[in-house]
């Protein structure tokens, strides 16, 4: 197309067409934020390891042969089990475990039809959904980290803030619409609040995040509940969509005077300030990782381990926090995937949990460790899960 | 071709079973290659509509008329989309077509030497290849500051005019038309130009010989000669920009609303397929296949009409 020969007939210039549109879509294409876990295949394991494991020493697992575990589902915690599988296959290196973040809803849906060995969620499996899994693979539902959602702002001039629930309702509801209203000077009166519109920035795509927070925002507000209701879409009274929790957290980052919500990690990666919110008790707390933990030792998980935090007790809870699950079948065919599935339910319960903590996850309270731990056993007869000796947030022994 | 034509001439006779057979073998590959298009976008549609079906019997038309899109409650309609993806769309041609038919006025004369033509075309086209996703990014960082500031001063000053009326707050409309724009000129730039330097050099000649100076040359005699090349230019250019996904998304703000202003957020059909799909469920996915289904139809009206277009110019 660079030559300056003139064409001589119109099939010709129509002859670039196709050429043009395909060079576009492939760079169309670009935009996907698939991520794969695509660690190296490692070395076969040595015939002498061949011993019955006993877990948690490393190295030790003995799957007859090299296994491959694929999963997909909520992005989320999807940097963390992308480093916890890397250094999984490190320790192991004839297990590989390859995920994808799809979305928790696309997670779900592959894992009830089968295509993947393990799922991932940011919302519990209601039951309905667990009635689709075929009956002779069953579901077990492991809750493996957590993370808390934070209102991130741009404000040049204030530093701290804090929002009451009514404010905050009352914000993203489009009732307050700029920030020196007497409602927030209230609640912060040292901050220099400027005489400017509040934008709010959501996420336009659907997502667990979204889905956790207006769960949260159902329970705080009866006027919120009726207007816009919980989903992992809503409809958004006022402010403007972004994609992704990076797209919220960049449009925040350039728009002055706006407010949204997103993960706790991406606001403290990106140096966004975010607000103290009011929990049940009537305080302000700032998310962090200790009010996260707080607020996870105060919800009791049932004998599922499904539990919705839509407005957690205890006086030093962060309102907005959720479990984020990994969906295993009850059973594998293959008895080597059974046991490397456990395998990947016990780092994820001891060594991954210390990850969690750097990269702005929840690690998980120790009872929680020891139920978990409990729920997967059952999934390989040959393997049992330990998560003892003082290996991550867990410290008791299993019984 | 040309070759294996100039042999059967010389020698009608002595042409061997697999020279025959290679030919009737060319010629049924072609076929089939050509027919493959049609059956894969028969296909698509079809699943698409099929689809699109717990929608299209839940909404019916009504659907096209709708403004709402609640997933927590299951109501859709696509009027805003649609309202946004036509009206993103003119703005993006409004601008990139003076400036692509221009430049490709400017690229088929004898304005710049050779050498400077050439880098010229050169550097149109490579805008063609950098991925949208780039655009979106560039548009987000650069152009929405920017924008945000001079349509403060618009609104502050202009604001009684209906396109000026709303506040800017960072993505909306016309910063998505603008990167629109920048992204169809390559398109437009390089189909038209094609046209013109296809143009036959006796009408030039000839319009020159009678007296006409080179605006009249330009305007009178290349411009409507290479006209349906240049309407296939705009057309295709349309369809790209009511298609196109990933810079808009980033850039128009997705919130379905209808409103006359420049300034204010909006959502394009493909954007809201592009957010929504993945973690879509139920009659979700069947309201997005339909309104993929409108975007469909919509393409397909403009290529008709792009169609209907050429055909009346050809006939004057």
């Amino acid at each position: 197309m660079l030559s300056s020969n003139p064409v001589k007939n119109h099939k010709r210039i129509m002859g670039i067409i196709p050429a043009l549109a395909l060079s576009m879509s492939l760079a169309a294409c670009g935009g996907g934020d698939q991520a794969t876990n695509t660690a190296t295949p490692g070395a076969e394991a040595s015939p002498g390891a061949a011993q019955e494991a006993t877990a948690s020493a490393p190295g030790k697992l003995d799957l007859g042969g090299n296994v491959q575990l694929t999963g997909a589902g909520a992005s989320f915690p999807a940097p963390l089990y992308l480093t916890w599988f890397q250094t999984l296959n490190q320790k192991y290196p004839n297990l590989q475990i390859n995920y994808q973040s799809v979305g928790s809803g696309a997670g779900v849906e592959q894992f009830t039809k089968g295509t993947v060995d393990f799922g991932a969620s940011d919302v519990a499996m209601k039951d309905d959904e667990i009635a689709k899994v075929p009956a002779d693979k069953g579901v077990i539902l492991l809750p493996v980290t957590a993370g808390s959602i934070v209102l991130a702002y741009n404000l040049a001039d204030v530093p701290e803030l804090q929002l009451p629930r009514a404010v905050y309702a009352d914000i993203l509801l489009g009732k307050i619409k700029t920030w020196n209203d007497p409602a927030i000077a209230k609640a912060n009166p040292n901050a220099k609040l400027p005489n400017t519109p509040i934008t709010v920035v959501y996420r336009s795509d659907g997502s667990g995040t979204t889905g956790v927070f207006t769960k949260h925002m159902n329970a705080i507000s009866p006027e919120w509940k009726t207007k816009v209701g919980e989903g992992k879409s809503v409809k958004w009274p006022v402010g403007i969509g972004a994609k992704g929790n990076e797209g919220v957290t960049a449009q925040i980052g350039q728009t002055a005077g706006s407010i949204g919500y997103i993960e706790y990690g991406y606001a403290k990666q990106n140096n966004l300030k975010f607000a103290a919110l009011e929990n049940k008790g009537g305080k302000f707390i700032k998310p962090d990782e200790q009010s996260g933990a707080k607020t996870l030792e105060s919800v009791t998980l049932p004998e599922n381990l499904r539990a919705f935090i839509a407005d957690p007790e205890g006086a030093d809870s962060y309102p907005i926090v959720s479990y984020s699950w990994l969906l295993v079948y009850k059973k594998y065919p293959d008895a080597a995937k059974a046991k490397a599935v456990e395998a990947m339910v016990e780092y994820a319960l001891t060594e991954g949990q210390k990850a969690a903590t750097e990269l702005g996850y929840i690690p998980l309270p120790a009872n929680v460790v020891q139920k978990v731990a409990a729920a997967a056993d059952p999934i390989s007869a040959e393997y049992k899960i330990s998560v003892g000796g003082g290996a991550g947030g867990a410290s008791a022994t299993k019984p | 071709m040309s070759s294996l034509a100039q042999g059967s001439q010389a020698s009608a006779k002595s042409r061997s079973e697999v020279d025959k057979n290679l030919d009737r073998g060319f010629i049924w590959i072609t076929k089939l290659f050509a027919i493959a298009i049609a059956v894969i976008l028969v296909w698509i549609s079809i699943q698409v509509a099929l689809q699109a079906m717990p929608a299209i019997q839940q909404f019916g038309v009504g659907f096209l008329f709708e403004t709402d899109w609640n997933p927590v409650v299951n109501e859709y309609g696509v009027l805003p989309q649609v309202y946004g993806t036509l009206f993103s769309s003119l703005i993006g041609l409004l601008i990139s077509v003076p400036l692509g038919v221009g430049a490709a006025i400017l690229l088929s004369e004898d304005f710049l030497p050779g050498k400077v033509k050439i880098v010229l075309v050169f550097m149109v086209e490579l805008l063609a290849a950098i991925p949208s996703v780039v655009y979106g990014v560039w548009g987000l960082f650069v152009l929405v500051p920017l924008l945000t500031n001079v349509g403060k001063g618009l609104n502050a000053t202009l604001g009684f005019i209906p396109f000026f009326s709303t506040t800017p707050t960072g993505p909306n409309m016309l910063v998505a038309g603008i990167i629109l724009a920048i992204m169809t000129l390559p398109i437009i730039t390089a189909i038209s130009r094609d046209a013109l330097n296809s143009v036959p050099p006796s009408l030039r000649q000839a319009s020159l010989g009678l007296g006409a100076t080179r605006w009249e040359t330009i305007l009178q005699v290349l411009v409507p000669a290479a006209f349906s090349g240049i309407v296939s230019a705009v057309m295709l250019a349309l369809g790209r920009a009511m298609g196109e996904t990933m810079a808009v998304t980033m850039l128009i703000g997705n919130s379905n609303n209808i409103s006359p202003s420049l300034f204010s957020p909006a959502n394009t059909i493909s954007s809201l397929l592009a957010n929504q799909f993945a973690e879509a469920s139920g009659l979700q996915v069947g309201a997005l296949m339909y309104a993929a289904l409108v975007l469909f139809f919509l393409t397909f009206i403009v290529n008709v009409l792009a169609e209907l277009i050429v055909m009346r110019v050809k006939r004057i």
